[in-house]
C-alpha cells in the first residue's frame, strides 16, 4: 500500500496501461512540459515519447475528433480536454460522432476512447472553470460516464475506462486533485464500470452521491450518527450506467432516498435517480444540488453555492420528522 | 483531355468508366426511389461528380482509409463498398451496410477501409487527422483521404485539422470537391479571400486545383500525391473544381440557378467527357451500350432485391449502442 493523492494514482493507472497496451495514447494541451493541470501526466511523455503523450494545439474539436478517428482506426485514444467546460466545445465530435459512430455503421465501428474531463469547483476560477455538467452525458446513448471519488479509483475507474470498448466520458473533480487515499500499486485490477461503492453503512436513509461531494455527505453522516441517526451513503461512481441494484436494494432496507449533487439541481443527474426509486419502490425521495446559476468568484459567493454537510444534515432530519 | 498518362491502358479507363456508371446508376436508381416513396429522408446525389471519387480511390489501396461526407454514395462505391448493400441501406432493410440504422447519409463499410459517410460537415476532417495519427502510431503504410465539400471549408474544424494535419506531418489527403455551391448558397459569396487552396497553403499544406470532371486529370493528380505521401510528404489537399448537376438533395429542384446553367454544365460533365474520349480512342459505341445496359441492369436488380428484402426486426433498434449500460429491449419490440 502507498499513500498518494487523486492525481498521482490517475497518472500511475495510466502508465501502468500504456506499458502494458502500446496502442494506447493521450493527447491534449500542455501534457508534455506541465504534465496536466494537476501533473496527472507529469513525466510521461519522457517515458512513452512525443507520439503518445501528444500535445496539440488549442484544437478543443480536433482533439476530441481526433481520438474518435484514431479510435475508428484501431487505437486507444485518451482526449485530453483540461476542464468539462472547455469539452463543451467539442460536445459535436463526442456526441455526434464518438456516441453514434458504432450504431448508425450497424456495428461496424467501435469507438474505444476515453474524453477526460474534469469537472467540479477547485475554488476561485468561477463560471467557464468550474461547471459539473455530468447530467448533460448521461443523457445520450452510446456514452459511459464515470466520477471518480478517490485516488485508488481514479486509478481503478481509469484503468476500466481505457479497457472499455466504448466510449467514455471520463469526469474527474477538480477538488480532488489534491486528496489523499491508500493505493494497492500490487493490484493491477480494475474497478468496475457500473458499480456503486457503499460508502458508509445505515439504516434510516440513503444518501446517492458522487465525485467530491461524497466526501461532504459522509461528514452529514457522520454527524447525524452522533444524534442516533443511521444514514447509508453510496458513491455511484459510474453515473451511466448507475447501479441501480445497489440503490434500490440500499433504499428498499432504509425506506428513504436523498440524492445529493454539486452539479445545479435542475435537470440534474440526481432527478433521474430520485424518479426510478420513486417509481419501484414508493418511497419517499428528495434532491439536493445546485441552486441555477453560474458558479461565482468571490469566497463567500462561491461557498454560498456549495452544499454544505450542514444542510444535507438537516435535510436527512427533516425526510425522518 | 490530357490523357497522357493513361494512353497505353484503356483496359484501366474502362474499369474507371464502368465504376462511374455505376456510381450514376445508382443514383439515379436512388432519386427514382426516393420519389417513388421506398426511400426516406434526404438523398444527397454525386451525379457530376463522378470521375473525383473514382479518380481518386482507383489510386489507392483496400487497406486505405476514406473518410466522407453527406454525399458519399460515390465515395462509398469507388472505395469498394458494395452497391446492394447500400441500397438495401438507403432502403431502410435488413442487409444494408448499417441493416437499416444509417441510412444513405451513414453509408460505411469497414472491410474496405470506407469509414464512413457523415451527417455533420467537416467533421470528418478532425477524425480523418486522427486516424492518421493512429496510422502512423501503428507504424503502418496506410493513407487516409478526406473528401470535403467547398461549404465545409468555413467550419472551424476543417481549418484545425489543416493546422493539425501539417503540425504532425500526417499522411492525409484532403480533396475538396469543389461544386460552388453550398446547399442552395453560392459558396464564394460566403467565402472570404482566395478560398480553399489558399487556406491549406497559408498552413503549408500544399494544395493543387484541378479539373475535377477530367477523370485523366483527377487519376494523375491522383496517382503522384498519393505516392508522395505514402512516401512521407506529410498533407496535402487537392481542389477538384467540378458541378452539382442536381439539387442539394433529391428533393432540391434548384430553381435558385439562373436558368440554363445546369443545362451547359452538362456538355462538361465527366461521364459523357469519358464516353468520348473512349469512343476516340476505339472502344466501339456498341460496346458503350452494352456496358451501360449491364450496369443499369445490375442496379435495377439490387433496386428489385431492395425491395424484397425484409424489413429489419424492431429489436435491431436497441443493438450496437454500448456494452456498458446496454438498453433494455421493450417488450413490444421483441
Amino acid at each position: 500500500m502507498s499513500e498518494m493523492t487523486y492525481a498521482q494514482a490517475a497518472r500511475l493507472g495510466l502508465q501502468e496501461e500504456m506499458r502494458r497496451d502500446p496502442t494506447v495514447w493521450a493527447l491534449g494541451e500542455d501534457l508534455g512540459y506541465e504534465g496536466g493541470m494537476a501533473g496527472q501526466y507529469s513525466d510521461l511523455q519522457a517515458e512513452f515519447g512525443e507520439d503518445r503523450i501528444v500535445d496539440t494545439p488549442i484544437s478543443e474539436s480536433t482533439i476530441m475528433g481526433a481520438a474518435v478517428g484514431a479510435a475508428l482506426a484501431g487505437t486507444r485514444p485518451i482526449a485530453e480536454l483540461r476542464f468539462s467546460d472547455f469539452a463543451m466545445c467539442a460536445v459535436d465530435e463526442l456526441v455526434n460522432q464518438a456516441a453514434k459512430a458504432r450504431y448508425m455503421f450497424g456495428g461496424q465501428a467501435r469507438v474505444p476512447m476515453v474524453a477526460r474531463m474534469p469537472i467540479g469547483i477547485r475554488g476561485g476560477i468561477a463560471a467557464q472553470h468550474s461547471q459539473s455538467p455530468e447530467a448533460w452525458y448521461t443523457h445520450v446513448p452510446g456514452l459511459v460516464v464515470v466520477t471518480p471519488g478517490t485516488p485508488a479509483e481514479n486509478r481503478g475507474l481509469l484503468k476500466a475506462a481505457i479497457r472499455c470498448d466504448d466510449p467514455v466520458v471520463y469526469m474527474e473533480h477538480k477538488g480532488l486533485w489534491g486528496a489523499v487515499g491508500e493505493v494497492d500499486e500490487d493490484d493491477q485490477s480494475e474497478t468496475p464500470l457500473g458499480v456503486a461503492r457503499i460508502v458508509r453503512e445505515g439504516s434510516d436513509l440513503t444518501i446517492v452521491s458522487w465525485a467530491a461531494q461524497v466526501g461532504v455527505a459522509a461528514e452529514a453522516a457522520e454527524s447525524l450518527a452522533g444524534e442516533g441517526v443511521s444514514v447509508e451513503v453510496i458513491d455511484l461512481r459510474t453515473l451511466w450506467p448507475w447501479d441501480r441494484d445497489a440503490v434500490m436494494n440500499s433504499v428498499g432496507k432504509t425506506g428513504r432516498l436523498l440524492v445529493v449533487h454539486e452539479a445545479v439541481r435542475v435537470g440534474g443527474f440526481g432527478g433521474e435517480i430520485a424518479a426510478e426509486v420513486a417509481e419501484e419502490l414508493g418511497v419517499p425521495v428528495a434532491r439536493l444540488g445546485g441552486e441555477r446559476i453560474p458558479i461565482p468568484f468571490s469566497i463567500p459567493l462561491e461557498e454560498a453555492y456549495k452544499i454544505k454537510a450542514d444542510r444535507i444534515a438537516a435535510r436527512v432530519k427533516a425526510m425522518l420528522a | 483531355m490530357n490523357n497522357e498518362t493513361l494512353v497505353n491502358e484503356p483496359a484501366r479507363v474502362i474499369a474507371m468508366y464502368r465504376k462511374m456508371l455505376v456510381i450514376r446508376a445508382f443514383e439515379e436508381a436512388a432519386g427514382e426511389n426516393f420519389f417513388a416513396g421506398n426511400v426516406r429522408g434526404s438523398v444527397h446525389q454525386y451525379i457530376g461528380e463522378e470521375s473525383i471519387a473514382v479518380g481518386i480511390c482507383e489510386n489507392l489501396r483496400d487497406d486505405d482509409y476514406l473518410m466522407s461526407n453527406h454525399r458519399g454514395h460515390g465515395h462509398s462505391i469507388a472505395k469498394g463498398a458494395h452497391p446492394r448493400a447500400m441500397m438495401l441501406e438507403l432502403f431502410g432493410k435488413e442487409g444494408g451496410t448499417s441493416n437499416g440504422k444509417g441510412g444513405s447519409m451513414h453509408i460505411a463499410d469497414f472491410s474496405v477501409g470506407m469509414l464512413g459517410a457523415n451527417g455533420v460537415i467537416a467533421d470528418g476532417c478532425t477524425m480523418s487527422v486522427g486516424a492518421a495519427q493512429a496510422i502512423k502510431l501503428l507504424k503502418q503504410d496506410r493513407i487516409i483521404v478526406n473528401f470535403i465539400g467547398d461549404g465545409g471549408i468555413n467550419r472551424g474544424p476543417f481549418m484545425e485539422a489543416l493546422n493539425w494535419a501539417k503540425v504532425y506531418e500526417l499522411p492525409v489527403l484532403f480533396v475538396c470537391e469543389n461544386n460552388q455551391i453550398a446547399a442552395t448558397t453560392t459558396t464564394r459569396l460566403v467565402t472570404a479571400g482566395e478560398g480553399i487552396a489558399k487556406r491549406a497553403e497559408s498552413f503549408d499544406v500544399p494544395a493543387v486545383t484541378i479539373d475535377g470532371n477530367d477523370l485523366f486529370e483527377v487519376d494523375g493528380t491522383a496517382a503522384r500525391i498519393i505516392s508522395e505521401i505514402r512516401n512521407g510528404s506529410g498533407p496535402q489537399l487537392i481542389q477538384a473544381m467540378t458541378y452539382r448537376l442536381r439539387g442539394h438533395f433529391a428533393h432540391d429542384d434548384a430553381g435558385y440557378r439562373p436558368a440554363g446553367e445546369a443545362e451547359a454544365a452538362l456538355k462538361n460533365e465527366p461521364v459523357a467527357r469519358t464516353e468520348t474520349w473512349l469512343l476516340e480512342n476505339g472502344l466501339k459505341q456498341d460496346e458503350l451500350d452494352r456496358m451501360r445496359a449491364e450496369v443499369d441492369a445490375e442496379i435495377a436488380g439490387y433496386v428489385e432485391d431492395a425491395k424484397q428484402a425484409p424489413w429489419p426486426h424492431p429489436s435491431l433498434a436497441f443493438t450496437d449502442v454500448q456494452d456498458v449500460g446496454a438498453p433494455n429491449v421493450p417488450e413490444a419490440a421483441r
